[in-house]
């Protein structure tokens, strides 16, 4: 398995994460994240996990759910309050989606 | 008026009910000691006098008519700013959100104003909680009240700072890989991470969801107790939280542990760790076989995988949960996240990225279960575990800022439990070349009565009577 990881790849995980990063970040997380899954699997690898479970809830409660019913929370002005962009009491957002 | 600072939440709430003096008496000389104090220290983001001065009239009106609502009542605290407060600016001490306002309150800010406490005000931490020296702030850096060129640790470090320099009475923090049990240590407080489930995480923003836990940052144990009594229980808003029954914590703090069964890890005392804390430890864990309780020796030989298992699952969730600011419905453009925030969304989003999923995220999670296992094993011979809190004295400011892997591994004794749910509290043991030690002492599942008993009984015979020179 392949620890390191190059510029290119951090573009793309950077594209990925839609996180805007200098060339300069760029070149120092490629080196700095290499350095850290080369420590992590360095050990992790060394571990037989044949057979084991993976653990997402640690005490094991599961698919917990509610009554699907509605009630009073935030109004709509407190669920815009923080929004730089608004319209007509919706979040305004870039088109994503060319005029035909 | 510095006594009234100095006081404890058991000793404060007592002196509020005898009349000796009024919450707006103790709350005006908190603010006064943090106007003092806090240009040194740097423990508060945003200073909440106005709010205090009226929830202490408020509580002075309560008090006055004799109403028995709790220990909570009209003491000063300040509450880590990850935890929403609705219409307080909440920053999670980052630059993304420095123009936010919450629309609603954490259910633990909640609990805690209908027990009519008073907030003097929010503190600062490392930025999203991702840190152990506070100094990944993206506001400025806190100082270790104990000696101001070292960190406070972190990511709870304007919480501990402002207990330690008496500039709050309490405080609440979070707690993902060690952010409250590191910087209560390395402040010379106590800090308690409940079981995950115990508190509602409604409101913390979310650093990494299957880790992060609220907890107390307090003067003493019995402090610890009070708050948790507090904030604990099922919320129906966290369905993470777990409906199990609360009870009264503090009628564990018993002196008698007799019989006690404490497991000592071999692992917790290896070579990473710091002699003279190491030789502290082994001195504590004797005074706590001279009070009658047993040492066991035990091994956890996954502890030094944990730090691998952290820094792959903490860094994937962290990189799902904030994908949640995108800019559009509260905070700024994604640009102004900080290098670690940075850092660790590049980390988990590769990690969980096509191909790599099940080599790095999903083995994690398995290692993860191996951990947990050898706890519960453990856990059949043992009453509680106990080892130091952090393998390192608090470290200077600047020394490990530009090492990521140095810092990851200033979390190596705390992580373990994150990753197992446990709780673990983290009680002052003494000094070593001035500066404070934590004695870590860790539960099974739900257990928290028998970690405040064995603290409880460890404060009383060896009292932790030392304060920071400010």
């Amino acid at each position: 398995m392949k620890k390191k990881i190059n510029l290119e790849e951090a573009k793309y995980i950077a594209k990925l994460a839609n996180l805007p990063l200098t060339e300069k970040q760029l070149t120092k997380f490629t080196s700095q994240v290499s350095e850290v899954i080369e420590f992590n699997m360095s050990l992790l690898e060394k571990v037989n996990t044949e057979k084991v479970e993976p653990t997402a809830h640690v005490t094991g409660i599961s698919n917990k759910l509610r009554k699907d019913e509605t009630e009073q929370r935030l109004s709509s002005d407190e669920a815009l309050q923080n929004a730089k962009s608004k319209h007509n009491g919706f979040f305004k957002v870039k088109a994503i989606l060319e005029p035909s | 008026m510095n006594d009234l600072c100095k006081l404890t939440l058991k000793k404060a709430a007592e002196g509020l009910k005898k009349k000796e003096f009024s919450s707006k008496e103790l709350t005006t000389a908190v603010l006064a000691r943090i106007k003092k104090l806090d240009q040194k220290i740097g423990a508060f983001l945003l200073l909440t006098e106005e709010l205090a001065l009226g929830q202490a009239e408020k509580a002075d009106k309560l008090l006055a008519d004799n109403q028995n609502i709790g220990e909570l009542i009209g003491v000063p605290f300040g509450l880590k700013d990850i935890i929403v407060t609705k219409n307080i600016r909440t920053t999670a001490g980052s630059k993304i959100l420095s123009d936010f306002i919450p629309p609603y309150s954490a259910t633990v800010y909640e609990k805690i104003e209908q027990n009519h406490s008073v907030m003097v005000g929010k503190t600062n931490l490392d930025e999203f909680a991702m840190g152990a020296s506070t100094e990944n702030s993206g506001y400025k850096i806190t100082k270790n009240p104990w000696s101001t060129d070292r960190v406070p640790g972190g990511s709870s470090g304007g919480s501990a700072a402002a207990v330690s320099a008496d500039m709050a009475t309490y405080a609440i923090g979070s707690d993902t890989g060690g952010s409250i049990r590191q910087p209560a240590s390395f402040c010379g407080m106590v800090g308690l991470k409940p079981t995950y489930g115990r508190v509602s995480r409604y409101g913390l923003i979310a650093m990494a969801s299957s880790l992060d836990q609220i907890g107390p940052v307090t003067k003493n144990v019995e402090d610890a107790a009070i708050v948790l009594n507090t904030i604990s229980g099922f919320d129906k808003y966290d369905s993470t939280s777990v409906e199990k029954e609360v009870p009264d914590y503090t009628q564990f703090l018993k002196e008698n542990i007799k019989e006690l069964k404490i497991g000592v890890p071999k692992e917790f005392l290896g070579p990473g760790v710091d002699p003279k804390v190491r030789d502290l430890i082994n001195k504590s864990l004797k005074q706590l076989e001279g009070l009658g309780a047993k040492l066991i020796e035990a091994t956890l030989p996954h502890t030094k995988e944990a730090i691998a298992v952290y820094y792959l699952i903490m860094p994937s969730e962290v990189s799902a949960n904030m994908a949640r600011f995108d800019g559009i419905r509260f905070g700024k453009d994604r640009g102004e996240f900080g290098p670690e925030v940075k850092r660790r969304i590049m980390l988990g989003t590769y990690a969980l990225s096509s191909g790599y999923y099940d080599a790095y995220y999903l083995k994690a999670a398995k290692v993860r279960t191996l951990i947990r296992e050898e706890f519960q094993e453990a856990f059949k011979k043992v009453d509680v575990i106990a080892g130091p809190t952090s393998p390192v004295l608090p470290f200077k400011i600047g020394e490990r800022v530009d090492d990521p892997l140095q810092m990851y591994l200033a979390d190596i004794l705390t992580v373990p439990v994150n990753l197992a749910g446990l709780p673990a509290i983290s009680i002052p043991c003494g000094l070593v070349d001035g500066l404070p030690v934590g004695l870590q002492i860790i539960g099974d599942h739900w257990q928290e009565g028998k970690i405040l008993n064995t603290a409880f009984a460890y404060e009383k015979s060896c009292p932790f009577r030392e304060k920071p020179k400010l």
